[in-house]
């Protein structure tokens, strides 16, 4: 036990003065469940769904919200491969297309990949730690609500014709004053405001939360793979999304107001911006990769009926593996005119990333080799991630190196190696981790035939669709052309590569059947169906309102492994109010209670204006100074006190 | 006297059969206790960063220019040290402030407040000044962008701050007020002494980049 007991000092303190009803008692129906469910609920209506603020709830807003523009992306990737599939194709147009491939881009990687890992991150992690809501819940609010707004805007411009067109990563000077005409790069600067604004509240949030909210007894040492993963991607967006908002504001700032970040003519310098967003955009890829890895480190022990091998070292991967990947940044510029020298340390630091994913492999593959495998859906898509990751990361370490990487500069090489990267790193980790943690959010089993077959489509699909990429890319096809001549002898294989997307497709039907058939009727899952060690499992599934009926002690890595029976468990928190427990940052011991915000319309509010600011600057100079007006109102009314619940609060206030 | 956020909790979690009770602990803690501090943290982080980039900008840019600056000239020293000196200076009421507020003593956190917000009004109106000093207009090339910029980000931060020092003395009036205000007041002079030791050196670049 680590917790500092010392009866003496307690019993001279006096309790609060209005004490209620508080918990402690384990059974369901008792009087302080009730009471807990009561306080936990969420208020019926509409002003009561927009000010929801549980983690749960806030969680599956952002992985539902994130699968839909998955959707919408994967149908403009799936128009892109049918105009390339013949030669000389009409189906859309050369400016159509650039749009299309920058959306596409754009919203796989800043309104799918990123938000998806943070939604299940804010679902899950507070189950896993023992908490009952996260840290700052409203401030999540708030951002799934900034994440939605922008989303929808993206896509309303694109409605409009009005779409990004200078790719994901918005090259200047094609995104600059002088060659992005009209307003469809100012759209890619908002969205970008917008989103890593989400991911940064997102990250804030979860990051105090893992180091605040944890069970009394939850070392860090025995913290799951999982959070850890949280944990150094959460940390690793703080370091390195503000530069991002910060760059694409400094080329808003160029086309709004003439400065010259950018401008070669006036001082300015154009490269200045690949640095700058490189040194964002490589990070990027292990926020997507990194929360994978704590997928896989999740449902691997639960397959495999033991625990992973060699925690530690995967705990040390992933605290490198975030440190390395800021500095890789220079080898998406390997075709730009920089020193010699310079690029051959980053080709060093490129292959060096390989040996902490190396590592965590080798532990897993341990880990399955010592354990007993069970083949479930989980556990076929962590086996795809394998396959596919493996040959990603071959590729990547054949485009580390400068040589290679000038041959293959900008082909269709490039494309297979990241859609290998990001498909097999995060796809296959993604839907491992959707099918993992189904029962416990709705209850119900998804069914293992159809996610066979779903899984056989994909893994055929994923490799017809991209592996013939890898060959056109030696062949020399250009990335981002809209149409091509026969006489390249590019038809087959693209055609080859269109017929795989329609398979990638199929699966991804039977993915959404599957779902649907299961929250009609599907299987009833039990609290623990797949008999896995952490705490999210020992609750009812899904789980109710607060959580846990009484906070857990741990006292291991999984604890319903080895605390079968579990004997000791907090008690003395408010059942009337909605009150948790924080604890010091590297042993969990119990520090104070914690008054969890009650449910507020204002990040609703605060969102909006946000939006008539971002919108409103979008069209005029002094908007953007006016339009901070807004914001401020509804942020100081979000902070104003609310006297009924300072009332309350103080009556049950102890001072530190 | 021993500071407060030192101590550990004043009250330790208690066994009670097979259940662990905490209902005596405290219901706030200062400093890295409070949830409020880790978040206040992370904000200076990102801002921090943002800060940090544009001065690696701002050499970036120097570097590939012939002349430094490539039009207008150097900012006058005038406004920009009257800033320094007063902004090194508000230091001291923000440690009262902060003193006070570990106290719990209610009218020593409003005078201290009430003192930090007159510096933070007087910051903001010599910053107006400095615009009008830097002797370059944003859109007369690189250097002129990236000053103005520099210099605007870091008036952002500065009137945030000073606008939440205004609501948070305004604040100490409502009534009941909860403890955990406190704790609140305590981090924004945590976040003030953010806003002071980023001046330190974007002054010096803003003001002697140009220079040296």
């Amino acid at each position: 036990m680590t917790t500092r007991l010392d009866p003496e000092a307690a019993v001279a303190r006096p309790r609060p003065r209005a004490a209620g009803l508080r918990d402690g008692d384990k059974t369901p129906h008792s009087a302080a469940a009730v009471k807990l469910e009561q306080t936990w609920r969420d208020e019926p209506g509409l002003i009561g769904w927009l000010s929801a603020n549980g983690h749960k709830r806030i969680g599956l807003r952002f992985v539902f919200t994130a699968l839909c523009f998955f959707g919408a992306a994967g149908v403009m990737g799936g128009l892109m491969r049918h105009q390339l599939a013949t030669s000389d194709s009409h189906l859309v147009g050369p400016d159509f297309y650039n749009q299309l491939f920058s959306m596409h881009g754009t919203t796989m990687m800043f309104l799918f990949a990123v938000p998806v890992m943070q939604g299940v991150a804010l679902y899950v992690v507070p189950l896993m730690i023992g908490a009952r809501n996260t840290a700052f819940p409203r401030m999540s609010a708030c951002a799934y609500w900034l994440y939605l707004l922008g989303g929808l805007l993206l896509f309303g411009a694109f409605a409009l014709n009005t779409g990004p067109d200078a790719g994901w990563f918005a090259y200047v000077p094609l995104a600059g004053p002088q060659y992005g005409i009209g307003k469809r790069a100012d759209i890619w600067n908002m969205l970008v405001t917008y989103s890593e604004a989400t991911g940064l509240m997102v990250a804030v949030d979860i990051t105090t939360t893992i180091l605040k909210l944890r069970a009394p007894g939850m070392s860090l040492r025995l913290m799951p793979l999982f959070v850890w993963a949280s944990l150094v991607t959460s940390l690793m967006i703080i370091f390195a999304m503000p530069m991002v908002m910060l760059a694409a504001n400094l080329v808003q700032f160029d086309r709004m107001l003439g400065t010259h970040f950018f401008n070669p003519a006036e001082g300015g310098d154009a490269l200045l911006w690949q640095h700058l967003f490189w040194f964002f955009g490589h990070p990027e890829v292990y926020f997507i990769f990194i929360p994978a890895l704590g997928f896989v480190s999740a449902i691997l022990p639960t397959f495999t009926r033991r625990p992973v091998f060699g925690h530690d070292a995967i705990v040390l991967s992933l605290i490198a593996t975030g440190f390395l990947s800021f500095g890789l940044w220079v080898h998406h510029m390997f075709a730009t005119n920089l020193p010699e020298l310079g690029k051959s340390f980053f080709t060093a630091m490129s292959f060096m990333i390989a040996i902490p994913t190396a590592l965590q492999i080798f532990c897993w593959i341990a880990t399955i080799a010592a354990g007993r495998l069970v083949l479930k859906a989980p556990m076929w898509f962590v086996l795809g991630f394998f396959f596919i990751l493996l040959i990603g990361g071959l590729t990547g370490i054949m485009l580390g190196s400068v040589p290679l990487d000038l041959q293959v500069h900008d082909t269709y090489f490039v494309v297979a190696h990241l859609h290998y990267v990001l498909i097999g790193g995060a796809v296959f980790p993604l839907l491992a981790a959707v099918f993992y943690w189904f029962p416990k959010v709705t209850g119900r089993m998804l069914d293992e035939r159809l996610a066979r077959w779903q899984f056989w489509l994909f893994f055929i699909g994923v490799n017809l669709t991209f592996f013939p990429l890898h060959i056109l890319g030696l062949m020399g096809m250009p990335r981002r052309i809209y149409t091509y001549g026969p006489e390249t002898g590019w038809g087959t294989l693209s055609f080859l590569s269109a017929a795989g997307q329609v398979i990638n497709d199929l699966s991804m039907l039977l993915f959404v059947i599957n779902i649907v058939r299961s929250l009609w009727k599907g299987e009833r899952a039990g609290a623990d169906p797949w008999q896995a060690g952490t705490l999210e499992w020992s609750l009812p599934s899904p789980p109710s309102a607060c959580n846990f009926l009484v906070l857990p002690v741990v006292r291991s890595r999984e604890p319903l492994w080895a605390q079968p029976g579990e004997v000791n468990n907090v008690s003395g928190l408010s059942a009337e109010i909605r009150e948790g427990l924080t604890t010091t940052v590297l042993q969990a011991v119990p520090d104070t209670r914690y008054a969890y915000p009650a449910p507020e319309i204002w990040p609703f509010v605060a969102a909006l204006s946000v939006t008539v600011w971002l919108v409103w600057s979008l069209w005029s100079v002094p908007g953007f100074a006016w339009g901070l007006i807004p914001p401020a109102v509804a942020f100081i009314a979000w902070y104003w006190p609310n006297r009924k619940e300072a009332g309350e609060e103080v009556s049950w206030e102890i001072d530190p | 006297m021993t500071r407060r956020e030192s101590m550990p909790a004043s009250v330790a979690a208690r066994l009670d059969g097979d259940a662990l009770d905490v209902s005596n602990l405290p219901s706030y803690g200062f400093s890295h206790r409070s949830l409020m501090w880790w978040g206040n943290a992370g904000m200076m982080v990102i801002e921090g960063v943002a800060f940090g980039f544009m001065i690696i900008i701002y050499f970036y840019l120097r570097s590939l220019s012939n002349a430094w600056p490539d039009a207008g000239r150097p900012p006058d020293l005038r406004f920009g040290s009257l800033n320094l000196a007063i902004i090194v200076l508000s230091a001291f009421p923000t440690y009262l402030a902060q003193r006070a507020c570990n106290d719990l003593d209610l009218r020593r956190v409003r005078r201290w407040l009430y003192v930090c917000s007159a510096f933070g009004l007087a910051l903001a109106a010599v910053r107006w000044y400095e615009f009008t000093a830097l002797n370059v207009r944003w859109d007369a090339g690189a250097y002129g962008s990236v000053v103005w910029v520099l210099l605007g980000l870091h008036t952002f931060n500065l009137v945030t701050d000073v606008v939440d020092t205004l609501v948070l003395t305004a604040v100490t009036y409502a009534k009941p007020l909860e403890g955990k205000r406190f704790v609140d007041i305590a981090e924004n002079c945590g976040y003030w002494y953010f806003v002071v030791l980023t001046w330190i050196p974007i002054y010096a670049v803003i003001y002697f980049g140009a220079r040296v």
